[in-house]
């Protein structure tokens, strides 16, 4: 039963966790889900199809909670309301489970009752029995011992039995009799016989209760044996007594066992009971009349039960003494029962009564049994109800717990967002207020660099040009500095885009060497650039950009270097990943001055390019290029490497009174980087130097790029000078990384290049005589080392019998230290200052060998009033809404000499600009009403390239149109705000450029440069 | 007066024109556009503007009174105003403009209104000043003198 009950219970707890790890287990496959949306699109990008089938396997299982979960979440909608309704659902569960716990305590504790209550009854029962048993086994023996006093005494002349004969024979046989502590025979005698009686026995009859001579009676029933026990009865009449009377005339009537009441015994005074039982004459039929019977009575035998003593005895038998208490009554007399044993202490606990039947149907008896101590405390069900209400009670908490906990992660969540929108918005702000502060500043700095710029065409005695000088200079590098700060907030503000032009990747290392060519030729330091012959000559991106980051990178180097070298490298990322096994051997002395660098080889090792298998897709267009710039400068210190790339950092504060600037560049560099689709990574020893290392994308410039590298090479050569074309030379420098790099420069003029590490291989090359030499170049290192050898070989070289002896020259590190032509006497030798660059070299080569020179100054340098030359003249069309903006622009352009026509809105410019026209070149306002200057652009574009393709098609006159078989009129956009006028929304929409409003001398000059020539 | 004393006073009230913000370096561009093919250069342009800008304002004022204000158009006015205030130098003209399109740009009328009025007032304000230099310079001009060059150096 209990076992049961126990089963069933731990079928419940068992439940409510069950419920519970569904629940946790669904919140957790919920929550594993959303981040897995997350992560969902990474893994598909690393390729990882496993995981995706898993993510739907996943999907299945875990269909079912998240439906319920999706509702949920529909269902309740508001976190508010979840959260009431957790709380609602809270209550009625924890007064719920009280209740059931109260109620399976009274489940259990009236179990426990029962059992008790039956126990009982079956003690009482077991009880009571035995009384009955052993009470009938005394009455048998006492109806026995009638009989014998029948036969005996009534039954024979003279009597056999005296009272000394019964006494004996009652006192043997007392053990048969153990519920009797005595037995007595009275004889009943008439009246008419008592003195006949009186005489025959020596006594006369008494009174019980008095002791004295009966009075005159009917009849009479004096006791004529007794045990010994009782003789004291001996003698009396037993009809004089209320209770035997009564008794004595009932036995004879009845002709059975007769009770009397229990009445305290004469001596013992203890409680007791008489039986009697008539002796009749003679057998009596079973249905003879009570008559009958009373005329056939001869005497009565009577035992007295000692209940008290007889049941102490009964129960000391029995082991269970201690636990029960036990009272027999007798309860003929419904109304009052009388007490026969048993304490009366009334007791409302437990009872059970077990009726006793001692053979006399007139006295009823009951045996009434009850624990003696009081009944335990149920301490199973009390343990089991409290078990299940804490049990209840933890979990009500745990899911209080858990709903709060949820809502406050919701609440932290929500906080998070909002802190998180505050923080972007804050960003974008403070973007938007860079750009804007950048924007206010350039505008008042382009009016002062414009009047010094005036300034300096006018009449200056020398000291007020160096002022100036200085002014502007000072002008320019604050609106360097301001543009800085306007792309590093146009990057932040995701508002930079990169062109897509194509460029000559070394055209501008060419351009960027030879800005830093005059500070390093200053500080003694080395600058060199090698481009890997597998790179393209042809690239498609942003060259300005680019030409930022190695700026930047090369501006902080020669910032940093006191000594030693700068090497810019430029590789193909699958060129430096087949070599890195191959190149890990290098030493570390072969390097570009002999100084030991940091390996660049570590910048690198952090670049997810690096780390997948295949890097490139090798038939696609785009090119990998690696970017290394390497130097021997001062090095980062170890604790300030972190922070290299976080904006306005500099390394210590010193730095920047030192060394000046920002500290944007680099994190400017970084994001292009970033824009490029490329990574940006350093190594930097302390003392030693620093190599960058970044990688960029740019998409194949032309389809020359997959012909063969020597016609790439050829290529190059022409761009630069092909009259070196097929020429000789033979580089002497004893270290490797210099002769590559003075070898590719060389290269470059298309001249076939071949190194030599000392004097004597250069000769045995050269006096080999097969393939002439034209030129030597020589070190200056190896050349200062041993003037005397130096100076022997010029003297060979002189003695050499064919053909003419070759050039000499000379690279040299800086134009100060070279000994230049008087050191080396007679001999020509010519000196080539580094770095080394193609223009350069192909200058100092033709000037040395006397190949005509075409003279092709770079225009590097604004002409002075070139302005005026490029405008003079020229037919200009302005369009600009504002009045007042269209008679400034006008005024500044007639001022540079340019014919200027003025127009206002689009459709005019459309109309005027229609080909045949005279213009040659138009200014138009971006921000317009009715047609803003991109439309307008685009209808002339169109209305253009209509006519170019009629013309081209013969359908219309080509001498109609000014003999001008390809119309475009150069489109320039006037804006006053740089950021919203990117370069290319300008080329999307067909204009050719953009100047700020109002005009800059410069700017314009470089924008209008491009059309007029 | 003496022509020096007009002309000292000229290049006085300029700069102090400039000291107090009225106007920008892009005043002086205007004025170095000026030359002997083009002598009154900087009146035309900026008679122009006040021309062009009292019709702005005119607009405007209309504008704003309507029930249901147009606020594309009430900024394509202010932007024109901005644009020809920036290309005479008129600087706080120019400022309140931006202040201005600032409200129309989160649609407050009140704001407008007010900007509305700021500008006028910067605009008058700036007209006097304007008239007031013109006309020292025309008196420069009728005695005989000629009108100096301003210095940025201040």
């Amino acid at each position: 039963m209990s076992l049961l009950h126990v089963f069933g219970f731990g079928l419940k707890v068992g439940h409510l966790l069950w419920i519970l790890c569904c629940w946790i287990a669904s919140m957790i496959s919920m929550n594993w889900f959303i981040n897995g949306e997350f992560k969902n699109p990474k893994a598909g990008l690393l390729g990882d199809s496993g995981s995706k089938m898993w993510f739907k396997c996943w999907d299945e299982i875990s269909n079912f909670s998240f439906k319920i979960h999706h509702q949920y979440y529909q269902y309740i909608g508001s976190k508010k309301v979840c959260k009431s309704l957790w709380r609602k659902l809270l209550f009625p569960w924890v007064i719920g489970w009280t209740l059931a716990s109260v109620w399976i305590f009274y489940y259990m504790s009236s179990h426990a009752t029962e059992k008790s209550k039956e126990t009982l009854a079956s003690m009482c029962e077991e009880r009571a029995r035995m009384l009955q048993d052993q009470f009938n086994v005394s009455m048998n023996h006492i109806q026995a011992m009638s009989i014998l006093i029948s036969t005996f005494h009534h039954g024979k002349t003279p009597s056999a039995i005296d009272q000394g004969t019964f006494a004996r024979y009652t006192e043997q046989t007392d053990f048969e009799r153990p519920l009797t502590s005595g037995v007595a025979y009275a004889v009943r005698v008439l009246h008419s016989e008592r003195e006949q009686f009186e005489r025959q026995q020596g006594w006369t009859i008494k009174r019980m209760d008095t002791l004295e001579t009966s009075p005159i009676q009917e009849e009479y029933a004096p006791v004529i044996f007794a045990q010994d026990i009782v003789s004291h009865v001996v003698s009396l009449d037993m009809l004089s007594g209320k209770e035997d009377r009564e008794n004595v005339l009932r036995a004879r009537r009845s002709g059975k066992g007769v009770l009397t009441a229990p009445f305290r015994l004469l001596k013992t005074n203890r409680l007791g009971v008489i039986l009697t039982f008539a002796v009749y004459k003679r057998d009596l039929p079973s249905n003879a009349t009570p008559n009958e019977r009373i005329e056939a009575t001869d005497g009565y035998l009577g035992g007295v039960f000692d209940i008290e003593s007889l049941v102490e005895k009964l129960l000391q038998q029995l082991s269970s003494e201690q636990t029960t208490l036990v009272n027999v009554f007798d309860t003929s007399n419904q109304s009052c029962p009388v007490s026969m044993y048993g304490s009366n202490s009334s007791n409302d606990g437990l009872e059970h009564v077990s009726h006793l039947n001692f053979g006399d149907p007139f006295r009823k008896h009951e045996m009434r049994c009850r624990f003696k101590q009081k009944p335990p405390l149920p301490w199973v069900a009390i343990t089991t109800s409290i078990g299940i209400l804490v049990i209840a009670l933890l979990v009500g908490h745990i899911f209080h717990a858990t709903v709060n906990r949820i809502a406050k992660v919701e609440d932290d969540c929500h906080k998070m967002m909002e802190l998180t929108k505050q923080a972007e918005a804050a960003d974008i702000a403070k973007s938007q207020f860079l750009a804007t502060v950048s924007h206010e500043i350039r505008t008042p700095m382009n009016g002062v660099l414009g009047m010094l710029d005036m300034l300096m065409d006018t009449d200056l005695d020398v000291t007020q040009l160096d002022y100036v000088r200085t002014a502007q200079a000072s002008g320019k590098a604050l609106v360097a500095l301001i543009n800085e700060v306007l792309d590093q907030a146009k990057i932040e503000s995701g508002k930079l885009e990169l062109e897509e032009v194509q460029f000559d990747l070394r055209a501008i290392l060419d351009d960027v060497l030879s800005l830093f060519s005059g500070k390093s030729q200053d500080k003694g330091v080395e600058l060199a650039v090698y481009i890997s012959d597998r790179v393209p000559k042809m690239l498609i991106g942003d060259p300005g950009r680019f030409r930022q980051i190695i700026t930047n990178l090369m501006g902080n180097s020669i910032k940093f270097t006191e000594r030693g070298h700068i090497l810019v490298t430029v590789h193909l990322v699958e060129e430096v990943i087949d070599s890195i096994e191959v190149e890990t051997e290098s030493s570390s002395k072969d390097t570009l001055s002999g100084f030991p660098v940091a390996d660049r080889r570590q910048s690198w090792k952090g670049f997810r390019t690096f780390g997948q298998e295949e890097p490139v897709h090798p038939f696609s267009d785009s090119i990998n290029l690696i970017v290394s710039v390497e130097d021997t400068g001062l090095g980062i210190p170890l604790d300030d490497q972190s922070r290299v790339f976080t904006p306005f950092m500099q390394v210590g504060p010193s730095i920047a009174r030192t060394h000046g600037g920002t500290g944007i560049g680099l994190s400017i560099s970084k994001c292009l980087v970033g824009l490029m689709k490329g990574e940006i990574g350093f190594v930097s020893i302390p003392k030693v130097g620093s190599t960058f290392t970044f990688t960029a994308v740019f998409s194949s410039g032309s389809s020359s790029s997959k012909v063969h590298k020597s016609q790439q090479i050829n290529s190059q050569s022409n761009t630069v000078s092909s009259e070196f074309h097929g020429m000789r030379a033979l580089v002497l420098d004893p270290r490797p990384v210099r002769a590559k790099v003075s070898r590719y420069h060389i290269q470059r003029l298309g001249i076939h290049v071949e190194i030599v590490s000392d004097w004597k291989q250069a000769l045995s090359i050269i006096n080999r005589g097969n393939n002439a030499i034209h030129m030597v170049l020589i070190e200056q290192e190896v050349w200062d080392r041993d003037l005397s050898c130096s100076g022997l070989f010029i003297n060979k070289l002189e003695k050499i019998g064919h053909g003419t002896p070759p050039k000499v020259f000379l690279l040299c590190n800086s134009i100060n230290s070279s000994r230049g032509n008087t050191t080396t006497g007679a001999c020509d030798l010519t000196i080539i200052s580094k770095p080394l660059r193609a223009s350069m070299l192909a200058a100092s080569l033709q000037r040395a060998m006397g190949i005509g020179n075409k003279g092709n100054p770079r225009n590097g340098e604004l002409p002075s009033l070139s302005l005026r030359n490029l405008l003079l003249g020229r037919k200009i069309l302005i369009v600009d809404d504002n009045n007042v903006n269209l008679k400034v622009a006008a005024g500044a352009l007639k001022k540079y000499g340019a014919d200027v026509v003025s127009a206002t809105r689009g459709i005019e410019a459309i109309e005027l600009l229609t080909p045949p026209h005279q213009f040659d070149a138009c200014f138009m306002d971006i921000q317009m009403p009715e047609m803003d200057g991109f439309e307008a652009t685009g209808r002339i574009r169109d209305v253009e390239q209509n006519i170019n393709n009629r013309v081209q098609f013969g359908g219309l006159p080509v001498d109609a149109y000014n003999n001008v078989s390809n119309w475009h009129v150069p489109i320039l956009a006037m804006t006053a705000d740089v950021i919203q006028a990117t370069h290319e929304q300008c080329q999307q929409s067909g204009m050719d450029g953009y100047v700020s409003k109002p005009f800059e001398a410069e700017q314009l000059y470089l924008e209008v440069s491009r059309f007029f020539q | 007066m003496e022509v020096v004393q007009i002309q000292r006073n000229l290049v006085d009230y300029t700069k102090s024109l400039f000291m107090e913000g009225f106007l920008d370096g892009q005043f002086l561009q205007l004025q170095q556009l000026q030359d002997e093919s083009n002598p009154d250069f900087v009146a035309e342009v900026v008679s122009l503007f006040f021309d062009d800008s009292q019709k702005l304002l005119n607009e405007l004022t209309i504008a704003l009174d309507q029930p249901i204000v147009d606020f594309k158009k009430v900024d394509a006015h202010v932007h024109q105003l901005k644009g020809s205030s920036s290309s005479i130098g008129a600087q706080k003209v120019k400022n309140a403009c931006i202040a201005f399109r600032n409200f129309c740009e989160v649609q407050n009328i009140e704001g407008c209104l007010t900007c509305l009025q700021q500008v006028k007032l910067e605009y008058y304000l700036a007209k006097n000043k304007f008239e007031t230099l013109f006309r020292l310079e025309q008196q420069i001009v009728a005695s005989g003198g000629s009108i100096p060059m301003i210095e940025m150096g201040f």
